[in-house]
């Protein structure tokens, strides 16, 4: 019988197959993080349960930790709480955690792959949403709540539905490849499937167009399947995938047999079904900016902040939606995008933080100087990325145009340490969800590439990148 | 968890697409290490004024529905962040059942395991309650949904409807089949890490 690559995953990962669409899977990797894990330790204590697979679990501190001077205690008690209760757990239950003072420290999907804990063919799981970044090696992998959090701890397994597969064809070439992101691929799809258009499915990118972008590149793309309401979103690993994992920290001993394996393996068959398919082609796409409040309210660089029945197309509920997010962004319809000014910029997050990120905004920054309405600030998305960033000196470059350069975390990505937006400021920033408050209440955000953002953060309103010389 | 069989309440109707995670609970209020106290904090920033005073458009104010444990919603509730302290914050706050064309994943999930019972309903159905005053009653052994104005029957898995009505520890569950685990960790040849 012939498989996608999702339904190979899940086959061989299946300890328990209840018949109905329902299996038992096993979990070759568990990453937890601060904010979405106290009460899971806290359900293992009550029960009297251990950790099943302490050497397959490991632990970072990222949503809350501040960005800047890390010499400094936690002036947020509750935070402070939070980070303490990590560290007292991770020591009773026997996890390895990557504190705040660790080299290996920064956001659980960044470190992740960064360390070879992600490996392709495999499952992964994390009380976050986002872990879907993971996707990019041939793993699957899926955000849990907090009760599932510990049913892993205790278990190693967890229960779930069979998720429809979802093939995404991204096709053609893009002309400017540095002006034109995987930001940019994925916004583009999101705005066409919703923002529940991939509810109850796994997507599996593929095409030509996914094939030739990096590997921090394809993490962006699949770190956003969830704001296409996809639980995981995963590309079939190839020779880039292998050589960046090759030589990782926490890779098996036995890697490069392994590779033979997964080569022969993680593909989906030639003539595999998938329950649902779509296609964009990026020949044609411009650099996206979102103008509402879900990351499907998006639109070219070029265009206009639209009327809500433009952007409805008949759909009344889509119409009020799109009304309230234009009132909570204080945009007016026909609005140039170009016109929009900025009050904030942020680099950062899981989507977009890794080396190739910052050295891309780099070149537009270089030499140049952040408006003076701006406030501007990049916060790598781990110490490794830190470290190698100031090794060839993009720190300067940012600091010497004006921009704040910062310890690595989820930051404002978020708002849940001290980088927050205050009310009514406009940010153009390269994170994930523009929802109403998310990077601090009464904020506004719009979600663009790093290179969009940049740019930004120069002229003090968005500005189209494929203008500038990237080169 | 507690049990979950029957109730019966006028619902609350939050008529608004795609209300994410990030609105039922901001994160302000994730800095909790226990489960209980969010409910004073649900839908915070769509709930109180900045200076704190309730809002009096915003139909979680609205003392009419005051006491009610059933929340209508519309399509694609509970999307983005996998948070479980949404769940926590509406069962706090006394709902035990969500109403809704479609619901996101994780949260889905999260509310089953919370003993929260989120059902769905067709466009139609769901229109219909949300003109509807009338008191609802779920059953969840019979899986109805029924009022003055509507009567009609829901899916549920039959695994979530037995956690729920018999108010289970899914791990207790799992835990039953630990020879079936430890089986598959023996075979298993891609996992091991160096350190």
């Amino acid at each position: 019988m012939t498989k996608t690559l999702i339904e190979k995953i899940w086959d061989a990962h299946t300890v328990i197959d209840e018949g109905n669409g329902r299996s038992l899977l096993y979990v070759d990797r568990h990453m937890i993080h601060e904010v979405t894990s106290p009460q899971a330790f806290d359900g293992l204590r009550a029960n009297k349960r251990k950790v099943r697979r302490t050497d397959l679990t490991f632990a970072t501190m990222d949503h809350n930790v501040p960005t800047n001077n890390r010499s400094l205690p936690i002036v947020d008690q509750t935070s402070a709480m939070q980070v303490k209760a990590l560290e007292r757990n991770c020591k009773e239950f026997g996890i390895e955690l990557f504190d705040i003072n660790s080299p290996n420290q920064g956001i659980v999907h960044v470190i992740g792959p960064e360390l070879g804990i992600t490996l392709p063919g495999s499952t992964i799981v994390c009380g976050d949403s986002h872990t879907s970044t993971h996707g990019a090696f041939g793993a699957l992998a899926f955000g849990i709540g907090t009760s599932d959090v510990e049913h892993v701890l205790a278990t190693q397994c967890i229960w779930m539905e069979k998720p429809k597969t979802f093939e995404i064809r991204v096709e053609g070439k893009r002309r400017n490849s540095h002006a034109i992101t995987a930001k940019d691929i994925i916004l583009s799809i999101i705005k066409q499937i919703g923002t529940a258009g991939g509810t109850g499915t796994a997507f599996e990118y593929r095409g030509e167009a996914i094939s030739e972008l990096s590997m921090e590149q394809r993490m962006t793309i699949c770190n956003m399947s969830i704001e296409g309401g996809a639980r995981a979103g995963l590309i079939a690993p190839d020779e880039k995938t292998f050589d960046y994992l090759r030589g990782r920290r926490y890779i098996p001993e036995n890697y490069d047999n392994l590779v033979g394996d997964w080569k022969e393996n993680l593909k989906t068959d030639g003539n595999a079904r998938f329950d649902k398919s779509f296609t964009l082609h990026v020949d044609d796409i411009a650099p996206q900016v979102s103008w509402g409040t879900n990351p499907a309210m998006t639109i070219d660089v070029t265009g206009r902040v639209p009327f809500p029945d433009e952007y409805a197309k008949g759909n009344v509920e889509e119409e009020k939606a799109a009304a309230k997010a234009l009132q909570y962004m204080d945009l007016k319809p026909g609005t140039l995008v170009t016109e929009i000014e900025l009050n904030r910029v942020f680099i950062g997050s899981c989507t977009n933080s890794r080396l190739e990120d910052l050295a891309e905004a780099a070149k537009i920054v270089k030499g140049k100087t952040v408006s003076s309405k701006i406030r501007a600030m990049v916060v790598p998305g781990s110490q490794h990325v830190k470290k190698q960033a100031e090794e060839i000196g993009l720190d300067r470059i940012f600091k010497d145009a004006g921009f704040e350069w910062r310890e690595s975390g989820c930051s404002m990505c978020l708002g849940m340490n001290p980088d927050i937006l205050s009310a009514g400021e406009r940010c153009a920033s390269t994170s994930n969800r523009n929802f109403e408050g998310r990077q601090g209440s009464g904020g506004r955000t719009h979600l663009v590439s790093p290179v969009m953002a940049a740019a930004a953060a120069i002229a003090g309103h968005f500005v189209d990148v494929r203008d500038l010389d990237l080169n | 968890m507690e049990p979950f069989r029957r109730i019966h309440s006028i619902a609350i109707p939050l008529d608004k697409i795609n209300v994410d995670t990030d609105q039922i609970i901001p994160k302000q209020f994730l800095k909790l290490i226990q489960k209980t106290g969010f409910g004073q904090y649900l839908f915070y920033d769509w709930r109180y004024d900045k200076d704190g005073t309730p809002r009096k458009d915003f139909v979680l104010n609205d003392p009419r529905y005051k006491g009610s444990v059933i929340l209508l919603a519309r399509n694609n509730f509970g999307c983005g962040s996998s948070r479980e302290h949404a769940a926590w914050a509406l069962l706090d706050f006394g709902f035990r059942a969500i109403i809704s064309t479609s619901f996101a994943d994780i949260f889905y999930n999260n509310c089953f395991k919370n003993g929260i019972l989120p059902i769905t309903v067709d466009e139609q159905a769901l229109q219909k309650l949300f003109e509807s005053k009338s008191e609802i009653e779920i059953d969840l052994e019979k899986q109805t949904i029924k009022n003055d104005d509507v009567n009609l029957s829901f899916h549920i898995e039959p695994y979530w409807k037995k956690i729920l009505l018999e108010g289970l520890d899914d791990i207790a569950v799992t835990l039953k089949y630990n020879d079936s685990i430890s089986k598959y960790e023996k075979k298993q040849v891609s996992n091991p890490r160096s350190s």
